[in-house]
């Protein structure tokens, strides 16, 4: 089964008529004994010859929550960017070392990285949601997709799962805009999971809300868990700390020649043992507040 | 001034204090004299403006009184009182269709190629300075091209000194307009919006077609029109391309295609002429004419507006 989504993958929106491939399995390549979802190996990012980011290694297991902590500029958001090639709008970005989706290397020149985004789905710091109507907001993804089947369950469906459906069953057809800040969160998270991903990047997603909003999208994301491989990049180490399985602290190293910052990580580990008993002295320092 | 410190002084005594400094106004005798400048000089360009509009209104007013229909519907004559503007509205009008089918797609496209695809390397500032260079050339250079190539070089297709010779070299003319303002609108999209459709999975066609363009719509159209009005404003390579400015034969309908491979006239060209005709009665319908072309120019720029307000209620 691990072939098929290897060939998945490098085949743009063809199906395999072998395989069968129902909505509920598209997206969802079952891989039997194996729970590593990602494994990135010395991966290190540039931005011309700058380098942002060196030398990350780190697993990220299914269905859990992985947080991503550090302080800014430590690289957190670029290196999270990798794990659905978005780095790849950033002209000047350059990716070396590997990053395994269950065993494919993403980076492979045959990937395509429209069929990585389909599966790796993403939120984004700000709301975005696109100047349409909730409904094409959900659908558009779908839509795209060519997925077969009644739209209107699909849109239902995903906004359910991002627990937006009863506060806009009654305006569908209203503006994305015309909604406060946390329901356009949450509607960009109908809209990332319409296309039925296994995984869902959080880049800071509750940085532009207010702490009620916030608190909607925590408990949202353990309901979703069950479903979903969740990676969060966050700047508050109370809410890593509340809603993560797993924890990888960032931290920069400022570079003596040319003054400038690469970040990289620390260490990787369950949530408890970051917060408790950190191996690292630095990741001790910053849960403790003594520094970031 | 910096606020002295109240610190010490107690109650009354820090309140007036404090009052005191707020209230100190240093009079902003420059500022004022700046504010007059400007004001002045928004005057100044308003003034020349109601002068002018003033001129040829009452010049020009009277031929609409006595015979507003005879003078739109009218050919080119040798006499004042008879002549009329029809055929410089046809054609005008054709240079806008020419205008419109030819430099929008090609514009926009070209806007959308330097803005999504093309690395923005050296190869792409490049071109940049050099459309932005081609905007700012002399229009009659664009008439020598057109007669070159179209008038000349592509006289089986166009006719030679034609209608469509003149109007693909307006076209060409105010490409550079359209691209520039096309690949501003264009840049002005939100990153946020793209990096959405990208997440979801869209090609960059797709982001393109469904988030891109309709974002830009509103700057497209804007900076269309304005191509729009400068192109149906240019006489100099009209001169060149085959516009006719003594009496023009044949009496096609406005929107008749045989005539476009015939010579033809334009309302900046019939303005030309009978403004510097000395005889009676032409300075008259001299101003009648540019009151038709002001008129045409005003309301392509309302419908421009009106589609802008559209878009741009529609994408918030």
């Amino acid at each position: 089964m691990a072939s098929t989504s290897t060939t998945k993958l490098t085949e743009p929106a063809t199906v395999d008529p072998n395989v069968d491939v129902t909505p509920e399995t598209r997206g969802r390549p079952e891989v039997s004994g194996r729970e590593v979802v990602f494994e990135v190996s010395d991966l290190s990012v540039y931005y011309g010859s700058f380098r942002a980011v060196r030398d990350v290694n780190i697993e990220i297991n299914r269905h859990e929550i992985t947080a991503f902590i550090g302080p800014s500029g430590c690289g957190k958001t670029t290196v999270l960017r990798c794990l659905n090639r978005m780095n790849d709008l950033i002209e000047i970005a350059r990716v070396e070392g590997r990053v395994g989706y269950h065993g494919v290397d993403l980076y492979d020149r045959e990937v395509n990285p429209v069929e990585v985004r389909r599966r790796i789905g993403m939120v984004f710091q700000k709301p975005n949601p696109f100047p349409k109507s909730i409904y094409d907001n959900v659908a558009y993804g779908p839509k795209i997709a060519g997925t077969k089947g009644n739209m209107d369950d699909v849109v239902e469906k995903a906004l359910r799962g991002a627990g937006l459906w009863d506060e806009v069953k009654s305006r569908l057809k209203a503006s994305g805009m015309s909604l406060s800040g946390g329901q356009q969160q949450r509607l960009c998270i109908a809209r990332a999971i319409a296309t039925d991903p296994e995984v869902l990047l959080m880049d800071e997603p509750c940085s532009a809300l207010d702490p009620i909003a916030t608190a909607r999208i925590e408990d949202l994301m353990q309901e979703i868990k069950d479903e979903y491989t969740i990676v969060i990049v966050t700047h508050n180490m109370q809410q890593a700390a509340r809603v993560s399985d797993r924890t990888a602290f960032f931290t920069t190293e400022v570079n003596p020649e040319s003054d400038t910052r690469t970040g990289l990580l620390v260490e990787a580990d369950s949530t408890d043992k970051m917060f408790s008993n950190p191996s690292d002295e630095r990741t001790e320092n910053y849960v403790t507040g003594r520094f970031g | 001034m910096a606020l002295t410190s109240t610190i010490g002084i107690g109650g009354e005594a820090a309140t007036r204090s404090v009052h005191d400094q707020l209230t100190d106004a240093r009079p902003d005798r420059t500022g004022f004299v700046f504010r007059l400048l400007l004001l002045g000089s928004l005057g100044v360009s308003l003034l020349v403006l109601a002068i002018l509009f003033y001129d040829v209104v009452t010049t020009g007013a009277g031929v609409f009184t006595d015979r507003a229909e005879a003078f739109l519907s009218g050919s080119l004559r040798t006499k004042a009182d008879a002549a009329g503007v029809f055929q410089a509205i046809r054609g005008t009008f054709w240079i806008g269709v020419f205008v419109v089918v030819f430099s929008f797609p090609i514009g926009v496209a070209s806007a959308v190629y330097l803005e999504e695809y093309s690395s923005k390397g050296r190869l792409a500032r490049f071109l940049d300075v050099n459309i932005r260079n081609l905007a700012g050339v002399p229009s009659i250079v664009y008439g020598i091209l057109g007669l070159t190539i179209f008038v000349e070089q592509l006289s089986g297709i166009t006719g030679g000194r034609s209608l469509m010779s003149a109007g693909i070299t307006l076209a060409i003319l105010v490409l550079p307009i359209v691209i520039i303002t096309s690949a501003e609108a264009v840049r002005a999209v939100p990153q946020a919006l793209r990096e959405a459709a990208y997440g979801v999975g869209a090609t960059r066609w797709e982001v393109t077609r469904g988030q891109v363009l309709p974002y830009a719509l509103p700057g497209i159209i804007t900076g269309t029109v304005l191509a729009l009005a400068r192109a149906i404003g240019e006489a100099a390579p009209l001169l060149l391309c085959g516009a006719v400015t003594g009496l023009l034969p044949g009496r096609e309908g406005l929107l008749d295609p045989s005539q476009l491979q015939d010579r033809f006239t334009a309302l900046p060209i019939v303005i030309a002429e009978w403004a510097r005709n000395p005889r009676a009665g032409f300075s008259e319908i001299a101003a009648a004419a540019i009151i038709v072309m002001l008129v045409i120019v005003l309301a392509m720029n309302t419908v421009a507006i009106l589609l802008r307000n559209r878009y741009e209620t529609k994408r918030s």
